[in-house]
């Protein structure tokens, strides 16, 4: 355990910057998996077909590739990205394709009412979107979003691999300096489990949040509480 | 109303009969194979109430949704208060075009399964087409909600939503939501038939007080053969997708001149 | 030209052996994995004491640490303790156990969709739990899983890229061994990437049609 008391400051750090890929990744893939979510169910060709391709590229090949393709493949056209960069786009392109996919099911299975209501009275496509399909659409999305970023925590790992300084590439770091491997990777390996819980633990607070009737229940909540103070 | 700076020509008795606020001409709807609306020729005037009858898969619901713009005619002209709506050639494939969005503002729709928005309040799904495609102020907005939950008696229930709510009560909210758009014709596809059998009385209330109290065109698919009766100027029995009777409820309901009239009540008016 | 078409073809053979070196993982792996996995699922439905909870512990915390460091793990921390194969089989070891923590959990929903009905016929029927198990419940369990199965396969497929940190020389490794020694990265790592997708694209396309076909009929 020496080692990895020593060596403390340096997990810290592995940490924070794990965090912060994931973050930052995150961040791009939400973005990613609404726009190439809500393309995919364009009725125009022209947006739908390019996001199917997107979407079935980067599903359909390792992250891993797709890292090293931005990382070593990109200087060949003269681009030649930060470390850092070049991890956070390949994680938030990679997981966003996956998440699109989310986006796509949720909004597909959305009850074809709806939209009839919608049109009823007079709400127009993007409206619709944005107003009742897509809140609708959220609680259904939360518990696979949850699971997208767990494995977005998890992929971070590979950063390590072009040379971001993340916990995965302090610890190997450190265990070839101390040769302590055992303790090391038994300590990364914890860390990244709480990490995890840390982020299911979000997300079921995330799906009670947003659970359709929450809005009634907290309307309920205050009915009562009114209730008891008048018959106080 | 038509605006009348022009000089009024006398009337002779024809011209005063009102134009049709919904005129179909000519329109036919296939599936496939399936031709569910043969031809259909069908006016409804200003403020006349009308109940569509007849027996399950004769196209009624069709009628409706073409209406609403849910359905494509596969060919004929549709005109909804002397603006086109549908001018569709058979073979043709058509796009939803700014006239037809426009048109359709003036109808407002009733769903057989409500289709309210669950993760909206009553409030809040009364006043989300107003705010947001009207464009009207949210405290207006709000306070007509208030009057029209008022109306179809859920004051008590503007904080609830849909899963908290009988289907009763769903059913009304969703009259007051088409309500707030100020539709002059509003359709309703079998709106009790969703329902357990003791909610039917408190939406037909609601239905019935509409009908007595507003000038607005009220087109209705109905089972229920009594209220039909009772609040319709006119009942239309359809068969086959075709209009094979209509007249004054009194008539139809009495003294049915068609054969298919006369066996479709007596079946349904049996039990 | 930025790219290299003499280069390209002349690295193709070489790619094609590390691909064929990731599809036999793949399939190892899979079997591993669909067999643990099994086991996985009855120990927690069983409820044994200790040995049930440790084996949930176990599968939470396999889907909760990414698959690169258990395999630094098993790389590095078991030969220590005398433990040690070559690369190709501790790649395999290390993914298979990964997917078997996910098959467990599906297989655990294959289990629980079996109606009580079912359990209750079997016991009905005074069926020894062995056999209740491996006739009754597991051949209808499995049956609703196998799309998952295939989704799982695919998957392991593109994440056995990982395993090249290990030294294990598969498709990736291949390909980021011809790029360090030749300096032209471009060829080897757009090939590697296209060979990915020829194999996963249309395989996912038959796992969505199994999907249809074995979708439970409700
Ligand atoms: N989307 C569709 N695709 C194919 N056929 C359809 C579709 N919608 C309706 N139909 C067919 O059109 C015919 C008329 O349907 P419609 O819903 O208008 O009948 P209806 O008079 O409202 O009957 P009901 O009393 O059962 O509601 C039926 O034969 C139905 O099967
Ligand atoms: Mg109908």
């Amino acid at each position: 355990m020496s080692a990895v008391i020593e060596y403390a400051p340096l997990l810290w750090q592995g940490l924070l910057t794990t965090i912060l890929v994931t973050v930052l990744s995150g961040a791009l893939c939400l973005v990613v998996a609404f726009t190439a979510g809500l393309a995919r169910l364009s009725s125009h060709r022209i947006i739908s077909w390019p996001a199917g391709v997107f979407i079935e590229v980067f599903r359909g090949t390792s992250l891993l590739v797709q890292m090293f393709w931005l990382f070593f493949a990109l200087p060949f056209f003269g681009i030649q990205l930060h470390p850092l960069t070049a991890a956070v786009l390949a994680l938030g392109l990679n997981e966003g394709a996956y998440a699109a996919e989310v986006v796509r099911g949720a909004i597909a299975s959305r009850a074809k009412g709806q939209t009839e209501a919608c049109i009823a009275l007079g709400m127009e496509p993007a409206l619709r979107l944005r107003r009742i399909i897509i809140p609708q659409s959220i609680p259904a999305m939360l518990p696979p979003f949850g699971n997208v970023m767990v494995d977005l925590l998890k992929n971070t790992s590979l950063v390590s691999l072009v040379t971001v300084a993340d916990l995965t590439f302090r610890a190997q770091m450190i265990r070839s300096s101390t040769g302590q491997t055992t303790a090391i990777f038994i300590t990364i390996l914890v860390m990244y489990f709480v990490l995890s819980y840390l982020l299911t633990l979000l997300t079921s607070w995330l799906e009670r949040r947003y659970a359709l009737d929450r809005k009634a229940l907290a309307a309920q909540r205050k009915e009562s509480q009114l209730m008891k103070v008048g018959a106080a | 109303m038509r605006p009348s700076t022009e000089p009024q020509p006398l009337a002779t008795p024809v011209d005063l009969a009102p134009d049709p606020v919904i005129r179909f001409q000519n329109v036919s709807k296939n599936w496939g194979s399936n031709q569910v609306l043969k031809s259909l020729n069908f006016e409804v005037a200003p403020g006349e109430k009308v109940s569509i009858i007849g027996p399950s898969g004769s196209g009624k619901t069709t009628i409706l949704r073409i209406l609403m713009t849910l359905e494509t005619p596969s060919e004929g002209l549709v005109k909804v208060d002397g603006d086109v709506l549908w001018d569709v050639t058979a073979g043709q494939k058509v796009r939803e075009t700014r006239q037809m969005r426009e048109t359709r503002r003036k109808i407002g729709m009733v769903f057989q399964q409500f289709n309210l928005f669950p993760h909206m309040t009553a409030m809040e799904n009364v006043i989300e087409a107003p705010i947001h495609v009207l464009g009207m102020d949210k405290a207006e907005a709000k306070a007509r909600a208030a009057d029209l939950l008022n109306l179809v008696g859920l004051g008590k229930h503007m904080n609830h939503t849909p899963p908290q709510m009988s289907g009763g009560q769903q059913q009304r909210v969703a009259i007051a939501r088409a309500l707030a758009m100020r539709p002059k014709v509003l359709l309703f596809d079998e709106p009790t038939s969703a329902l357990d059998p003791e909610l039917i009385g408190e939406v037909l209330n609601v239905i019935r007080n509409l009908a007595h109290t507003t000038d607005m065109t009220m087109l209705m698919v109905t089972h229920e053969m009594r209220f039909a009766e009772e609040i319709s100027d006119r009942v239309v029995m359809f068969d086959n997708g075709a209009a094979v009777e209509s007249g004054p409820p009194a008539q139809i309901f009495k003294d049915p001149q068609q054969e298919r009239t006369r066996t479709f009540l007596r079946a349904v008016l049996q039990h | 030209m930025i790219w290299d078409n003499n280069f390209a073809v002349s690295v193709i053979p070489l790619l094609l052996e590390g691909l064929w070196v990731t599809v036999r993982i793949t399939l190892l792996g899979t079997l591993l994995a669909a067999v643990l996995g099994i086991f996985f699922a009855i120990l927690r439905r069983l409820a044994i004491p200790v040995l049930s909870p440790a084996v949930s512990f176990f599968v939470v915390f396999i889907r909760g640490t990414p698959l690169l460091v258990q395999a630094y793990c098993a790389f590095f921390v078991l030969p220590a303790y005398g433990i040690s194969f070559d690369a190709f089989t501790t790649g395999v070891v290390v993914i298979g156990v990964n997917y078997s923590a996910y098959m467990a959990e599906v297989y655990r929903s294959g289990i629980q969709g079996v109606p009580k009905g079912q359990w209750e016929a079997a016991t009905a029927l005074s069926l020894p739990g062995a056999r209740t198990w491996s006739r009754i419940i597991l051949p209808q369990a499995i049956r609703t899983v196998v799309p998952m199965l295939g989704n799982y396969l695919i998957q392991m497929f593109k994440d056995s890229a990982v395993l090249s940190a290990i030294t294990v020389v598969e498709l990736m490794a291949t390909a980021q061994a011809i790029g360090s020694s030749s300096f032209r990265y471009l060829e080897p790592l757009t090939l590697a990437a296209l060979l990915f997708l020829a194999i996963s694209y249309p395989a996912s396309r038959l796992v969505n049609r199994l999907e249809r076909r074995y979708a439970p009929q409700h």
